[in-house]
Order: C-alpha cells, then structure tokens, then sequence
C-alpha cells in the first residue's frame, strides 16, 4: 500500500513559489548531504546549519503556496503534501539544486551561486505584494547573507589556495556555469509575479548577480567562462535524472507510511 | 649539487609532491570567546581549528552560537595566548588563601549600597 501522488494547481502565483521553495527544499536536502562527511568537523556543523536554514525556507514557502492554491479554489495542500507527494515532474526546482553534490570546490561553488541569487531575490520579496511573503522574506535575507558570505570565503579561499583546491575549483565552475543560465530565464509566470507584484522577474536580478559572482571569482583567480546556449528546464519541471533519486529516498516513508510523525 | 639528468632520459616525478597539502592538523587551533548578550563579558567558550580569522569567526557561529547562546563572537589565536604554568600553581595562587583581609568584607556599608 502506497501514498497516491497528488496533482497541483497550475496557477501561476503557485508555481512562483514553487520554484522558490522547491528550489530551497532539493538544495537543503544536496546540502544536508555533507553532514557526517565534511572535511572538518566544525564545516559539517556549518553546512548542517546551512541546510536547516534552507529547509525552514522551503517549509514557510511551501506552506504559503498551499494556502494560496486554496484561495485560488484548488486543494488545500501543506508543506509536507508538498514536499513528500508530488511526483518529479510535478517539482519546479532550478536543476542546479538538484546535480549531485560532487567535491567540496563543487558544493560551495554551487552554493556561493545560489546564496548569491536568494539573496538578491529575497531583498526583492520584502516587498512583495503578499505581505506573508514579504515576512518570509525577511528572515530569509538574513540566513542567505550569511550563506553567502560562508560560501564566498571558500570559493576564494580555494580559488586562490594550493594547486590542486584551484583546479579543483576551475572544474567546479566549467561544470556548474551552464546551469547557471536557467536562474535567470523568466516566463510568463514571471511576467505575471511581476504584474501582480507577488516578487520580481528572475531575469531582474542577472546583472547585479552576475557582478557580485564576477567579484568573488575575480578575488579567486578565476574568470566568468563564456556564455553557452544549454538551458536546463527544472523550473518548468523538465528535470535531470538526478531528481528521481533525489525524491525515492526523501519521499519513500511518506509514500510507504502515509501521515507517519515522529 | 643538484642530480645531473642524462640527455635522452625523461626525468622521473619529483619525490614530493611541489604543491602539497597542509594536514588539517595544521590548521592553527583558535580560542573562542562568546558574550550571551549586551553588557555581559565575552566568556571563554571553547575552541577549534581554522585557517585564517574569517574562517574562525565564521566557525564560531555556527559551532559555538546555533542554540542562541550568543550576540558577538571574538577569536584568538591559542599560540598568542600566554598563560601561566600549571607547575607554578603552588607558588602564585596559594599564598592568597590566607590574605581575608584583602577582601573587603569588613566595611559597614550604608544601606543605600547594601547589594554591592
């Protein structure tokens, strides 16, 4: 006996904060990956810290979603309807959440880009036209700092450190930048946050992004790679293969033991 | 006087690797003092291992302060700390025990001061 999946509203205020706290939900869990395996111990306790940061992003972002979808008339769904009984294609993360984890050079790459890009947006929602949001927001912005601020010493400090932790970073940042793209695509679901002043176009945010990513970079001895035409397609929930493992093991005792609580 | 290598010979790796690894362990170990909240001394919390300043602040957050035990964090390289020997112990804290009268318990206080 399984949990049967559930569908979600299409409307496209609901599927904005999808893609925020999805996006929040699959990196919390990449990031929550390291913990036990850090390379020092005081780091597995920072990246652990880190993750939880993100998980409470997820779960008030989620939540905000379902009661949205209820207004809207569709189902009344809760954070861990959400998070726990949707399928893949149902999910609308960035896909850069979802790659795996790879070295240490790879996950603070990765979280130095999406640090960087949450903060810029969160800054953004604090003056989102939902004033629940907008208190999201708040809180948010302060963890997001930090995250970067954590993230971006490393990136330099590996950047600029002995040989190896360079050309480890270089192939961190060759790997990931083509994925980078996708954060910034808007759409109509953009366009239509945008216009109703739910939060900002993501494409809104490319330039300052880009500027506060080319510094750190610069600081680390490395250069912005050239722009390429892949776009990856998690936002519209076109995912790699990576997600569905991803989901097996974050949603299989939901799915074996529906409602299960501690 | 350096190997000569013979012409026509691929000189084999260097024994050492150029560019080796620091072992975490020498990574310098930092003091980390926290102050729970404004107007309370910075107290001695622990300690931890660090690169540099920026990392062992950052450290200190996340290891010392995740429960709300803090409102400002200092760190202290542990080698720049020069404390006292344990051997000398007998020879600077004991002669004290006997000295009450450098405790002034022995003046009547007006009551206005009375939980000084």
């Amino acid at each position: 006996m399984t949990q049967a999946s559930i569908k979600i509203s299409r409307e496209p205020s609901v599927q904005y904060l999808l893609r925020l706290g999805d996006t929040c939900l699959i990196h919390a869990q990449r990031t929550a990956e390291w913990c036990g395996h850090a390379p020092l111990p005081e780091e597995d306790i920072a990246l652990s810290n880190m993750a939880l940061d993100l998980v409470g992003q997820a779960r008030a972002v989620l939540t905000r979603a379902g009661q949205l979808e209820a207004q809207l008339g569709g189902a009344a769904h809760d954070e861990d309807q959400l998070a726990f009984l949707r399928e893949e294609r149902d999910f609308r993360n960035l896909t850069l959440a979802e790659l795996p984890r790879g070295d240490f050079a790879m996950t603070m790459l990765r979280n130095f880009a999406l640090a960087t890009f949450f903060k810029l947006l969160w800054t953004k929602l604090e003056r989102s036209s939902d004033a629940e949001l907008a208190g999201i927001a708040g809180k948010a912005l302060k963890e997001a700092r930090y995250h970067q601020e954590h993230s971006g010493d490393w990136v330099v400090r590996l950047g600029d450190g002995t040989a190896e932790s360079a050309a480890r970073m270089k192939a961190a940042l060759d790997s990931l930048w083509p994925y980078f793209a996708e954060i910034f695509e808007s759409d109509a679901i953009d366009d239509e946050a945008a216009a109703s002043g739910l939060g900002p176009r993501w494409a809104e945010l490319a330039a300052d992004w880009r500027t506060e990513f080319a510094d750190v970079l610069g600081a680390a001895g490395l250069q912005l790679p050239a722009d390429r035409p892949f776009r990856s397609t998690g936002k519209s929930g076109r995912h790699s293969e990576h997600l569905g493992y991803i989901l097996a093991e974050m949603q299989h005792l939901q799915r074996a033991f529906p409602g299960g609580v501690w | 006087m350096s190997p000569a290598v013979t012409p026509g010979t691929i000189p084999g790796p260097p024994a050492e690797p150029v560019d080796k690894p620091a072992k975490l362990t020498e990574w310098p170990l930092w003091e980390v003092f926290v102050r729970s909240k404004a107007g309370l001394d910075h107290k001695h919390c622990g300690s931890l291992h660090a690169s540099d300043p920026q990392m062992a602040i950052q450290l200190a957050r996340d290891v010392y302060t995740r429960r709300q035990e803090g409102t400002s964090v200092w760190v202290v390289r542990s080698d720049q700390i020069t404390a006292s020997d344990p051997g000398d112990k007998a020879a600077y804290f004991d002669p004290m025990a006997d000295k009450v009268y450098r405790h002034p318990t022995f003046y009547e206080l007006p009551k206005s001061l009375d939980h000084m």
